[in-house]
C-alpha cells in the first residue's frame, strides 16, 4: 500500500456511537491520523452495546463497533478528572482537527467549546455534528437516527397508504455522516488554502432534509403534502419488491416505458398477462396495477430470484435481488469482484469482514485497518505525539487519568 | 440574487455531465462555493422532466426538482457526440478541476473523453463516475433504478423496513441517487486533497451500490443471524410509531440502566398533567426489560400512553419533549418541517429570486452552519442555455458567426 491520500492530517476524536465515528473512519481509512479519546469510565456505546461475537459481551468484542472505528488510534484518557481534561488540551493542541458529537451544548459543558479549543489552537477546525444544531428551541433534545429521520418527514412518506407511517430503522443515521465528511473534507482545503480554520456545527435534521428538497419544495411552493405510496412509481409499472423461491427471497421489479414492458413480457414467456388488454398500455398497467402485481407475484414465487435477475437484465431493464448478508459476505460475485469486504484478524474475535469506504478512488484508494483495541494506543500516541516520558504515563497511569 | 460570497471550494471548477443519478452531487460542490457548470444536451436535459412542478406544469423550467438539484450551478448546453462539440468540452477541460459524470461505463471513453483522454488534457483532473454498480465487476452493464439500488445495495437493511405481512419497502422518495451524489462530494474532496501535495488528478468510482451499503451484514458476520421487519423482543410486540392528536410520533419505553433518561422524563410530563396512573408512575423501570414481561403489561403501559399522545398535537409533543428532556419527536410532514420553530432558528430557509419569473420562493438552505464559510444557494437553477454567451464568447473566445453556426448544427 502506498501514501494514503490523506496522510499528515491530525484529528482528536470525541466522537461515539454512530455517525460521528462513521464520519471520522472516513478520514481514518484514508489516511488522516485520527486519535480516539475514549474511557472505560464512560465507555462508548457500541463497545457496550451487542452485537457481539458469539453473544459474549466485551469491550473490544462489538460488531459494530469494530466496522465503524477501523484504521484509528485509541487512547484512554479519563476527561471527568482535571488531568485528563488537561491531556485532552494537549491532543487539542497537536491536532489539525477536533471532531465530537454529543448532544447539543455537552462538549461545551465539558469544557471543550469551540471557543476553549480555539485559544489552545487558533487555527482549529472543530466539528460538531449533532442531532438539531447547536441553537434553535430542539437543540438540547438528544435523539437516534429513527427519530431524526421521523422529525425529517422520511417516515410519513415511508410505507403503506392504508397503513401508517412504516418503520424505516436509524435512516438518517447513514445520510449524517457524509455532509459530516463532505463539509469537513471542503472546510479543510479551505483550510489550507487560507490558514483558517473555523467551527463547523452540522446538524443531522438539516442533511436529512437534503434527501427530500423537492417534496418540500412541492410544499413551499405548491402547497402539496406528499403521502405514502409503498414501493409504486408514478413514472413506471410494475414497480414493486415481490417474493421469489427461498426464505425471505425477494426481487426488486421496476419497468418504465412501453419497450421495457415488451422486453419483461418476453422474459416471463407464454403467461396469459402478458397479452391482457388491461395491460397493455402504461396508463393500463396504473389503472389495474393491484391485479397486475398479483398476477407477477404469482409468477416470481416459483422463480429463483438471482436467476430471474440475470434473466431481466440481460433483456434489458433493472432488476435486482434483495441482496442477502450471505449474498454480500459469500457468495456474490460483484461483491468479490469489487473487493467490498476486507477480511480483518482481530485478536479477540478472530476473522471479520468490513466494508472498505464506498468510493474508489484510481490512484489512492482507502486501505481499511483493524480497529483499535480499548486504550490500545494509550503509550504510543502520549510518546509519540505528544512527547511525554514513561514516568509522566506511569503517574497518570496510577492516578487513574488514563483509564 | 443572492451576492456570491465566498465559499469553502471557491477557486474550482466543475463540469457537470450527469444525469439525475449524479446531478445532487455537482449541487453540493455549487452550494459550497464551487464553480458548477451544468453541461445539458441542447434542449435541455431529462431530468426536467421529472416531477413535481410549479402549479404542476409540464414545462422543462418548471421542474421542481431540477430546481432543487442545480442551485447554484450555471448552465450551458453542448452536444460531446458531435466532434465540434467534444472541442469544445476539451477546452473546457483544459481549465477545470473535476468533471463528474454518470453515463454508463465506457460511454466517454467511446467518445475519447474517458479519464484516460482528459488526463492528457490536464493531468490535474479529478474525474468523479457515478455509476449504478460501478466501473468494474461482472455486474458493471446491469441497469439500476432507485428501488433495484435499494435491493442489490441495501437488501438486508430493507428486510427491516417496512410490516412484516408485506414486502419490504424502499422510502417513498428516490434516495439513491442522492447517497451517490453525496458520496461523490466525499471522493472528489478526498482526490482534492491528493491533489494539492501529489498535483496529480484521478478518476473517482462511485457506484450506487456500493453506496447504499448501510453495514448491516454486521449480525451475520459475527453470529450468522438475520435481521427481520418487525418490533418483537422474544414474546412481546413494541410500539414505536403512535397516533397522537394530528398525526403520529415515535416513541419507545425502555427499561434497565438507560430507563432514567429514557423513560422516566415521559412519565414525568404525563404525571404533571394527571394522566400517569399510579401503577405507571411506580412502575420498576430501572429492573424492566422488554426480554422478561408479558404482552399484558406492554398492552397497559401502550394503552395509557396512546391515550397521552392523542391528546396532544404534533407541535405540543415537541414542546413537551423539549421542557422535559423526552427522545420523543413528531413524525413531520412537508408542512410541519416548514412551520418549525427550529429550521426557523437556524436560518435553514432560503429566499431564491427567479428573475425570470418575477417571483422568490423560499427553498430548504445549509446542511451545516459553519462559523465562516456555510454552505449557501448562490442563485437558483440555470434556465436551458442560461449561460452559454457567457461561457463560449466572453470565455473560450468563440466569435458571433462561429456562435451562431454552432447553435445552427444543433452542438449548442
Amino acid at each position: 500500500m502506498g501514501k494514503l491520500p490523506l496522510e499528515g492530517i491530525k484529528v482528536a476524536d470525541f466522537c461515539w456511537v454512530w455517525t460521528g465515528p462513521t464520519t471520522t473512519k472516513v478520514l481514518a481509512d484514508f489516511g488522516a491520523t485520527v486519535v480516539k479519546i475514549e474511557s472505560k469510565a464512560r465507555p462508548e456505546t457500541w463497545r457496550i452495546q451487542p452485537p457481539f461475537k458469539d453473544n459474549v459481551p466485551g469491550f473490544n468484542r462489538g460488531g459494530i463497533f469494530n466496522t465503524i472505528n477501523t484504521s484509528k488510534y485509541s487512547v484512554n484518557i479519563n476527561t471527568a478528572k482535571p488531568k485528563g481534561k488537561e491531556l485532552a488540551k494537549r491532543l487539542i493542541a497537536w491536532a489539525d482537527i477536533v471532531t465530537e458529537n454529543y448532544a447539543g451544548g455537552s462538549m461545551k459543558e465539558m469544557g471543550f467549546g469551540y471557543e476553549v479549543c480555539k485559544e489552545i489552537n487558533p487555527d482549529i477546525i472543530m466539528m460538531s455534528s449533532s442531532m438539531m444544531g447547536q441553537t434553535g428551541p430542539w437543540s438540547i433534545l438528544p435523539g437516534y437516527g429513527d427519530l431524526l429521520s421521523a422529525i425529517s418527514g422520511v417516515n410519513e412518506i415511508s410505507g403503506w397508504p392504508d397503513y401508517p407511517p412504516a418503520e424505516i430503522g436509524y435512516y438518517t443515521d447513514y445520510v449524517a455522516p457524509r455532509f459530516n465528511a463532505m463539509t469537513l473534507l471542503a472546510a479543510i482545503d479551505y483550510w489550507r488554502r487560507t490558514g483558517k480554520g473555523q467551527y463547523l456545527d452540522i446538524a443531522q435534521h438539516q442533511g436529512g432534509l437534503q434527501y427530500v428538497l423537492p417534496l418540500i419544495l412541492d410544499y413551499s411552493i405548491n402547497g402539496r403534502v406528499a403521502g405514502r405510496n409503498g414501493n409504486r412509481d408514478e413514472s413506471g409499472s410494475p414497480h414493486g419488491v415481490f417474493r421469489c423461491k427461498g426464505e425471505d427471497r425477494h426481487i426488486a421489479l421496476t419497468v418504465f416505458g412501453e419497450d421495457e414492458w415488451a422486453g419483461f413480457c418476453k422474459v416471463a414467456g407464454d403467461q396469459p398477462w402478458t397479452k391482457d388488454p388491461r395491460f397493455a398500455t402504461f396508463a393500463s398497467r396504473k389503472a389495474n396495477e393491484d391485479e397486475l402485481e398479483a398476477l407477477i407475484l404469482a409468477w416470481t414465487l416459483g422463480q429463483d430470484d438471482e436467476q430471474l435477475m440475470h434473466r431481466l437484465q440481460a433483456a434489458g431493464m433493472a432488476a435486482g435481488m434483495l441482496m442477502s448478508p450471505q449474498d454480500f459476505l459469500e457468495s456474490n460475485e460483484h461483491i468479490k469482484a469489487r473487493n467490498f469486504y476486507k477480511e480483518i484478524d482481530h485478536p479477540e474475535i478472530g476473522i471479520i469482514h468490513v466494508p472498505r469506504q464506498p468510493c474508489v478512488l484510481s490512484k489512492t484508494p482507502c486501505d481499511v485497518r483493524r480497529a483499535p483495541l480499548m486504550g490500545e494506543h494509550t503509550d504510543y500516541v502520549l510518546k509519540e505525539f505528544l512527547h511525554m516520558t514513561d514516568d509522566e504515563i506511569a503517574e497518570l497511569v496510577v492516578e487513574e487519568v488514563l483509564y | 440574487m443572492t451576492e456570491r460570497v465566498e465559499g469553502m471550494l471557491s477557486p474550482y471548477r466543475v463540469l457537470d455531465l450527469t444525469d439525475e443519478k449524479g446531478i445532487m452531487c455537482g449541487k453540493l460542490m455549487a452550494d459550497m462555493g464551487a464553480d458548477v457548470i451544468k453541461i445539458e444536451r441542447p434542449g435541455g436535459d431529462a431530468a426536467r422532466s421529472i416531477g413535481p412542478f410549479y402549479r404542476d406544469e409540464k414545462d422543462p423550467e418548471h421542474s421542481l426538482f431540477w430546481w432543487a438539484m442545480n442551485t447554484s450551478k450555471r448552465g450551458i448546453t453542448l452536444d460531446i457526440e458531435k466532434p465540434v462539440g467534444r472541442e469544445l468540452f476539451r477546452k473546457l477541460v483544459v481549465k477545470a478541476d473535476f468533471v463528474i459524470e454518470s453515463y454508463p461505463v465506457g460511454y466517454m471513453a467511446s467518445l475519447g473523453l474517458g479519464y484516460q483522454d482528459l488526463e492528457k488534457l490536464n493531468s490535474g483532473i479529478i474525474v468523479v463516475s457515478i455509476t449504478p454498480f460501478g466501473q468494474f465487476g461482472p455486474y458493471k452493464d446491469f441497469k439500476g433504478s432507485d428501488l433495484v439500488e435499494w435491493a442489490m445495495g441495501s437488501g438486508s437493511y430493507m428486510r427491516t423496513m417496512g410490516d412484516l405481512d408485506r414486502p419490504p419497502i424502499r422510502i417513498g422518495h428516490p434516495q439513491c441517487y442522492y447517497h451517490a451524489g453525496t458520496e461523490g462530494v466525499v471522493g472528489a474532496l478526498v482526490a482534492l486533497y491528493h491533489r494539492r501535495s501529489s498535483g496529480e488528478g484521478q478518476q473517482v468510482d462511485v457506484s450506487i451500490q456500493d453506496c447504499m451499503n448501510f453495514l448491516t451484514a454486521v449480525d451475520y458476520d459475527l453470529n450468522k443471524t438475520k435481521r427481520v421487519r418487525g418490533l418483537k423482543y422474544f414474546n412481546v410486540e413494541v410500539k414505536h410509531i403512535w397516533q397522537c392528536k394530528d398525526g403520529y410520533v415515535m416513541w419507545r419505553w425502555t427499561g434497565g440502566p438507560l430507563a432514567r433518561r429514557h423513560s422516566l422524563p415521559l412519565v414525568n410530563w404525563m404525571a404533571a398533567e394527571e394522566m400517569a396512573s399510579d401503577w405507571l408512575r411506580n412502575l420498576d423501570w430501572d429492573n424492566f426489560s422488554h426480554y422478561n414481561t408479558t404482552q399484558e403489561i406492554i398492552d397497559r403501559i401502550d394503552g395509557e400512553t396512546l391515550a397521552f399522545f392523542k391528546t396532544k398535537t404534533k407541535a405540543q409533543i415537541m414542546e413537551g419533549a423539549v421542557k422535559f428532556r423526552i427522545m420523543l419527536y413528531a413524525l413531520a410532514t412537508a408542512k410541519d418541517v416548514y412551520e418549525s420553530p427550529q429550521l426557523a432558528a437556524r436560518d435553514f430557509w432560503q429566499k431564491v429570486e427567479h428573475p425570470e419569473m418575477n417571483a422568490t420562493f423560499t427553498y430548504p438552505g445549509r446542511w451545516a452552519n459553519n462559523s465562516l464559510t456555510p454552505p449557501c444557494i448562490f442563485r437558483r437553477a440555470p434556465l436551458v442555455g442560461e449561460h452559454n454567451h457567457e461561457i463560449y464568447e466572453q470565455e473560450l473566445g468563440v466569435s458571433k458567426a462561429e456562435y451562431r453556426r454552432l447553435k445552427r448544427a444543433k452542438v449548442i
